[in-house]
């Protein structure tokens, strides 16, 4: 099988590098670029349904079209039997065709383990589940998202390096806010297969908060409504000192424009009394449904008619009021979703200060109406919708490629749930805490716990919760070589950096010997929004609970120390300095106290504590002066002085 | 002495202006690098400098320092499509040879 070359194409069209005399842009003031050193940079939105890219020009952000004038680049992927790729409209022909090898919405699989997908039994593909993310038998082979991901990215960078005359510097590539770290790094992975240098990872509500200019508007909350073709997604930022925080996320996985376009199907067959159509008249209604849908933005009533394989003849009115009530429950689902995540963010609609539409099917009257009415607000809607994170994303480009003078700053995200590593007693030390603006870097000190130790296990976990079991896991690894010394004196130092994409590494480092480990955390499995919705939820519900679990597993770690430390010394010199009596004494406090270790008064075990402490000062006491003693030992008191 | 815009390359200059928000015109120029000796500067003008020549062409302000002036003197700015390549083309009686890609030239 010869795969064809797919280099010099673009949708399938060939084309021709023209030699052609610059055409050149005009740049901002002191900021031309020399001859052959153009920083082109473009803003990618790698959507669910569709894909675009974009690029500042002339100072003006603008959406880059293909050779036909289309802006939206369907994200479909279709491998064919004979080892060609197609995507975009194409691919999307022969969805209906080829379902196993034309692979749609490819996003949801994104850094996903088979069981993350959830109900496959209803999608065409052939999965193989692989560790850490799925993958998808084709007609030439397994392929992963990433691979999917890498096709559609390579004609846009296509796409965007023709219409610049250049190569391209890098890109800016959105994302969900609530993508996870797989999920971030499955995406900077296809950009890499596609040659695309990845300058930074930006949220889509932030990047159409950017398209509107709010990065320079006043500070305050912003909520970006999100309506896509198959996904609904509401997200509340809080914009401090250029700083774009993202409050909470919410939404739907499984909404879309796509249902409304359903409700109008539904109502077609209803109205012609049709059952048990073809795939391909199924495919006719659904189109037809969906360009009546869109007249009805416009007009206040729309024809739908139709011919199907039969010959049957669809011929029906339908009203823009028909098309509200029919699809008024959709709309009420997105605006509980609005209330779900004004909620979590203990936020009042009043307090919301703009409220920005993104997705093609906000165009939608009824859709306006009901996010104005639930703000008491008019929404930002100039834009279109369908661009809007793309504009963003190029603006976003633009900076980082620095064609823009120096005193514009840089907009940063932040880390949406805090990072840390579990200490003795499976308590959570963070390191860095939630809503810390990317990139990041922070250390703190560890010692040791026991004398001796000569290796520390350290592991990265990720939430609010305060016991290790109550958060989610990243990565484990091992700090080795740590030369032996008294518990507590060791010195190692744990250092998190968080890239500007929000990607972790982690490293340690032992003081005295210089001995190093250090990790790059790539979860094999990912947080859905659900969860990082729930484990913030959580924290919150449990703030109390949790407080007093830290205080009990304080307690117990300290008291297992102290035992071990009374252990060790009743071992070595109990006969010699206590007698008989004392020792029965101290044995029963002991006693005592390991009979409230494990537990859950975390009061006993501190009193139980203290009595031993009282039990052994005096024993305490006669060690100190004995090893005191043996250290003079053999030296005259001039020495010491001297 | 002048330069000028096309009508189509004046339309452009005005809607990048509008749509940039501030501005009082075009700035033009060369400076010497690139392949070929000389390269063309195209930048948005914040304010006009006391050593700036100023013309007026199809209603956008054009401004140019002086040293810049006589090796684009006479020149005629387009804004042109190439394939899905678009922008400023610049046609200039001056030029007596050019690098292959035309962003920088000789006088």
């Amino acid at each position: 099988m010869v795969a064809l070359s797919r280099k010099g194409t673009q949708n399938g069209l060939p084309y021709q590098r023209i030699n052609q005399m610059a055409l050149l842009q005009i740049a901002e003031p002191g900021l031309s670029a020399a001859p052959h050193q153009h920083r082109l940079a473009v803003g990618i939105d790698l959507g669910t349904t569709n894909s675009l890219v974009a690029t500042v020009r002339n100072g003006v952000s603008t959406v880059l079209n293909d050779a036909h004038g289309r802006a939206l680049l369907p994200s479909v992927v279709r491998y064919a039997e004979e080892g060609s790729v197609q995507v975009g409209e194409d691919a999307q022909a022969l969805q209906s065709q080829d379902p196993h090898n034309t692979i749609v919405s490819v996003k949801r699989f994104m850094g996903r383990g088979l069981k993350d997908v959830g109900d496959v039994s209803n999608l065409p593909y052939r999965f193989v589940d692989a560790p850490g993310m799925l993958q998808l038998r084709t007609a030439v082979g397994v392929k992963s998202p990433v691979e999917v991901s890498a096709e559609i990215l390579k004609v846009l960078r296509e796409r965007a390096e023709l219409s610049l005359g250049g190569e391209l510097v890098g890109a800016v590539i959105t994302v969900p806010a609530y993508f996870d770290d797989a999920q971030r790094q499955a995406t900077k992975d296809a950009a890499k297969l596609a040659g695309i240098n990845v300058l930074r990872l930006l949220n889509e509500p932030t990047a159409a908060a950017i398209a509107y200019g709010l990065d320079n508007a006043a500070e305050g909350v912003y909520a970006v409504y999100d309506l896509g073709g198959g996904t609904f997604d509401v997200s509340i930022l809080r914009l401090s000192k250029g700083v774009f925080e993202v409050l909470a996320t919410n939404g739907d996985s499984a909404l879309g424009g796509d249902d409304f376009d359903h409700r109008v199907y539904c109502w077609l067959l209803e109205k012609n009394e049709l059952s048990a159509l073809s795939a391909q008249d199924i495919r006719t209604l659904l189109t037809h449904a969906r360009a009546g849908k869109e007249l009805l933005s416009e007009h206040s009533e729309t024809k739908i008619t139709a011919v199907l394989s039969g010959g049957e003849l669809i011929d029906n009115t339908l009203t823009r009021d028909e098309f509200h009530v029919m699809s008024q429950n959709l709309v009420q689902r997105t605006v509980q979703a609005l209330r779900r995540a004004l909620r979590d963010a203990k936020l009042t609609a009043q307090e919301v200060k703009g409220v920005v539409m993104v997705g093609g099917a906000t165009r939608m009257p009824h859709i306006q109406q009901a996010v104005g009415d639930f703000f008491g607000q008019n929404p930002l809607n100039n834009l279109d919708p369908d661009k809007v994170v793309a504009l963003g994303a190029a603006i976003q480009a633009n900076v980082l490629a620095g064609n823009r003078s120096s005193d514009d700053w840089l907009l940063l995200d932040v880390i949406p749930l805090s990072l840390g590593i579990e200490t003795m007693g499976g308590l959570v030390e963070k390191i860095i805490p939630r809503n810390s603006t990317i990139p990041s870097a922070r250390a703190q000190e560890f010692t040791t716990y026991k004398d001796g130790q000569t290796a520390m296990s350290i592991h990265v976990v990720q939430g609010e919760r305060e016991l290790v079991s109550d958060c989610r896991s990243l990565a484990k690894f091992e700090l080795r070589g740590i030369p032996a010394m008294v518990a507590g004196s060791a010195h190692i130092r744990v250092t998190f950096q968080v890239d500007a994409d929000g990607l972790l590494s982690v490293s340690a480092r032992e003081a005295v010997s210089g001995t190093e480990a250090n990790i790059v955390v790539k979860p094999s499995y990912g947080l859905s929004d659900e969860e990082i919705t729930r484990m913030l939820q959580e924290s919150t519900q449990h703030a109390r609970d949790d407080m007093l679990a830290r205080a009990l597993r304080e307690q117990q770690t300290e008291a297992g120390q102290l035992l071990e430390a009374v252990e060790n010394a009743l071992q070595q010199d109990g006969d010699a300095l206590l007698d008989a009596a004392t020792q029965v004494r101290i044995r029963s406090s002991m006693d005592a106290l390991r009979a409230v270790l494990t537990g859950s008064e975390h009061q006993a075990i501190k009193r139980a504590v203290e009595a031993l402490n009282l039990a052994t000062t005096d024993f305490a006491q006669r060690r100190m002066d004995k090893s005191v003693k043996h250290a003079l030992a053999g030296h005259k008191l001039s020495e010491l002085e001297g | 002495m002048s330069i000028s815009l096309t009508e189509n390359a004046a339309k452009h200059v005005r809607n990048f202006l509008a749509k940039r928000g501030k501005g009082v015109g075009l700035r033009v120029g060369v400076r010497t690098s690139g392949c070929s000796g000389m390269a063309y500067k195209l930048e948005f003008a914040d304010a006009v400098d006391c050593e700036d020549l100023q013309f007026t062409s199809n209603g956008v302000v054009v401004l140019v320092d002086q040293q810049s002036l006589p090796y684009i003197d006479g020149m005629e700015l387009d804004y042109t499509r190439e394939g899905l390549n678009e922008g400023f083309k610049f046609n200039n009686p001056n030029v007596k040879d050019s690098c292959g890609c035309g962003e920088s030239f000789k006088v």
